[in-house]
């Protein structure tokens, strides 16, 4: 069995989101590209089924700066193969048309299994498991934390809202949009990382995509203006706490 | 011409019904809500709609993502909306952006809020996990995935409720994909929705070795512990811990958020708390925007203390 992977990048937790004074797009120099928190999950389930099954795991990213970076981690994790799919200049704001090009790579790596993140922070246009089911032709699931995958088949556990959850069988190929591992994301060494930017040279692979006519333009980006406005507590830690309880007690929510 | 077709999630409220009902009125067409199950629906939030347009098949409940994508897609070709509008639930990340790339229309995600004009629809979505809000613009026909926090007013039963059964397209009859069974969660003897008080801790908290900070927090003020996605998906907390679109959704008097970004998923979740206290490092967090009380501090000191304090009563 052939898994793959999509490999997406978003800023590291934590890194200061600024806007550019156009408002088009945040200062890219503020922050670190890795690989987006879904795909990560994403990822992870895809080395736990090559360990129960067997199976080759190939991490699919586009050719954009940081990807290399990004699977050479996967690699790391697991990863058999790596390949950057090269489409030319792409807007990061298109998931649309990034889809397209991740369903080209696709067509041509022909996978039995495709694992994407459920969502990226950025994937304004749709979200990329969807669109691969619509691209593809294959059967889809999103919202997915946990896949089992043998004998021509995947059974996903998908959840639903207040945490319901249902188990679904979909004949491969197939496309699951993956919420969660089964388990947490696995730790790698640093000695691990290193040999893996040593050893994983990922493959460029040429993709033709056209920008869909139907595709929406990107206004602005800014801060949403606060709804609540929050009150914002200053001083120490020590003044902080005194000023919290001191709400609590005036709100009633400490009896003594 | 003019109308707005919205997908209802039979599992939720109708709210995206109310959401949607000034776009009908300012496109000049009909609200027209899409039901499709397994039998005819009865609910009474689709007195908001003009059509009720139902399809009705076997195929259709328990839920498979498929069917509904099939669904959908053969009623966007049948009425030609001019807007379809989908709540972001598990159906709409499946549906949704599916059926507007089977359609070739155009699809922006994320949505809190929308306008129509000069036949095109311009929408605000949050992106980065909330931190920004992104402003684009399409012509119509499109198609508009909406969050669910975005979704205030009940919907008023104001429309004119007419019942238009629609042929359960081809493909229901010879779907791949099948569903197998239900799955209960193990019950953990937590129950968040109930809770008087929540401390709930997001990826800030850093590790496991750090929650005990926080529980002891939450022991000093008799509250519940609880805690973000990224938290309970890395293993630091029980998934019966977990507040948002996926997990809990609470209503507490205190909600004490330490380190928690504020993602739409999460503010789901929490946003029915009557009091909202945030601490977290970042000042740009979109908690922030949902706090009634923040502080830009180190999450450790300000529990040390906070603990310290209630402590000393």
């Amino acid at each position: 069995m052939h898994i793959a992977v999509a490999v997406r990048l978003m800023p590291k937790a934590g890194d200061e989101i600024e806007v550019q004074p156009d408002g088009k797009d945040i200062d890219r120099e503020l922050v670190e590209m890795v690989i987006s928190e879904f795909d990560d999950q994403a990822l992870e389930e895809a080395v736990l089924i090559k360990e129960a099954t067997g199976a080759t795991v190939t991490a699919v990213g586009l050719r954009a700066e940081g990807v290399e970076p990004a699977l050479q981690v996967a690699y790391a994790r697991g990863a058999d193969r790596l390949v950057v799919a090269d489409a030319g200049e792409l807007d990061p704001y298109d998931s649309r048309t990034a889809s397209l090009a991740f369903a080209a790579a696709f067509r041509a790596l022909a996978p039995d299994l495709v694992l994407v993140g459920v969502q990226t922070p950025t994937d304004l246009f749709g979200q990329t498991a969807p669109h691969l089911a619509a691209d593809l032709g294959w059967p889809q699931a999103s919202v997915v934390v946990g896949v089992t995958a043998e004998d021509g088949s995947a059974r996903v556990v998908q959840e639903y809202a207040g945490g319901r959850l249902a188990v679904l069988e979909l004949p491969l190929p197939a496309v699951v949009g993956v919420q969660s591992a089964s388990s947490p994301p696995r730790y790698v060494s640093m000695g691990r990382l290193r040999q893996a930017m040593t050893e994983a040279n990922p493959e460029p692979l040429a993709v033709s995509v056209e920008v869909p006519a139907a595709t929406p333009a990107l206004v602005s980006l800014a801060r949403p203006e606060s709804r609540a406005g929050a009150t914002m507590l200053e001083g120490d830690a020590e003044e902080i706490a005194a000023q919290i309880v001191g709400v609590l007690r005036e709100r009633g929510a400490l009896v003594s | 011409m003019g109308d707005v077709l919205v997908y209802i999630d039979p599992s939720i409220n109708g709210r995206l019904l109310a959401f949607a009902r000034p776009l009908a009125d300012a496109a000049g067409g009909a609200l027209v809500a899409l039901v499709a199950g397994s039998e005819r629906s009865g609910a009474e939030a689709l007195g908001a709609a003009d059509v009720v347009l139902e399809v009705t098949h076997p195929a259709l409940s328990p839920y498979v993502p498929e069917a509904h994508q099939a669904v959908l897609a053969a009623a966007i070709a049948e009425r030609a909306p001019d807007l379809v509008l989908v709540e972001n639930t598990t159906h709409g990340y499946d549906v949704a952006a599916a059926a507007a790339a089977a359609a070739g229309l155009p699809f922006i995600g994320y949505c809190v809020d929308a306008s129509l004009a000069g036949g095109e629809v311009e929408a605000v979505s949050g992106v980065y996990g909330g931190q920004l809000h992104a402003t684009s613009r399409t012509r119509l026909p499109a198609v508009l995935a909406v969050n669910s926090t975005a979704l205030h007013a009940e919907p008023s039963p104001t429309g004119a409720g007419e019942r238009v059964q629609l042929a359960p397209p081809p493909a229901l009859d010879s779907l791949r994909t099948r569903y197998v069974e239900a799955v209960e969660p193990p019950d953990e003897g937590v129950d968040l929705s109930s809770a008087d008080m929540i401390v709930c801790v997001g990826r800030g908290i850093g590790g496991a070795e750090n929650v005990e900070l926080a529980a002891d927090l939450a022991s000093a003020l008799g509250a519940e512990l609880a805690a973000s996605r990224p938290v309970v998906d890395s293993g630091w907390l029980p998934r019966a811990r977990q507040v948002g679109k996926s997990g809990a959704h609470v209503t507490p008097k205190l909600y004490l958020a330490l380190g928690v970004s504020g993602a739409p998923e999460h503010v789901e979740g929490m946003q029915g708390a009557e009091l909202v206290v945030a601490v977290n490092s970042d000042p740009g967090a979109a908690i922030f925007n949902v706090a009634h009380y923040g502080a830009v501090a180190d999450l450790f000191d300000v529990a040390d203390e906070l603990t310290a304090l209630l402590e000393e009563g």
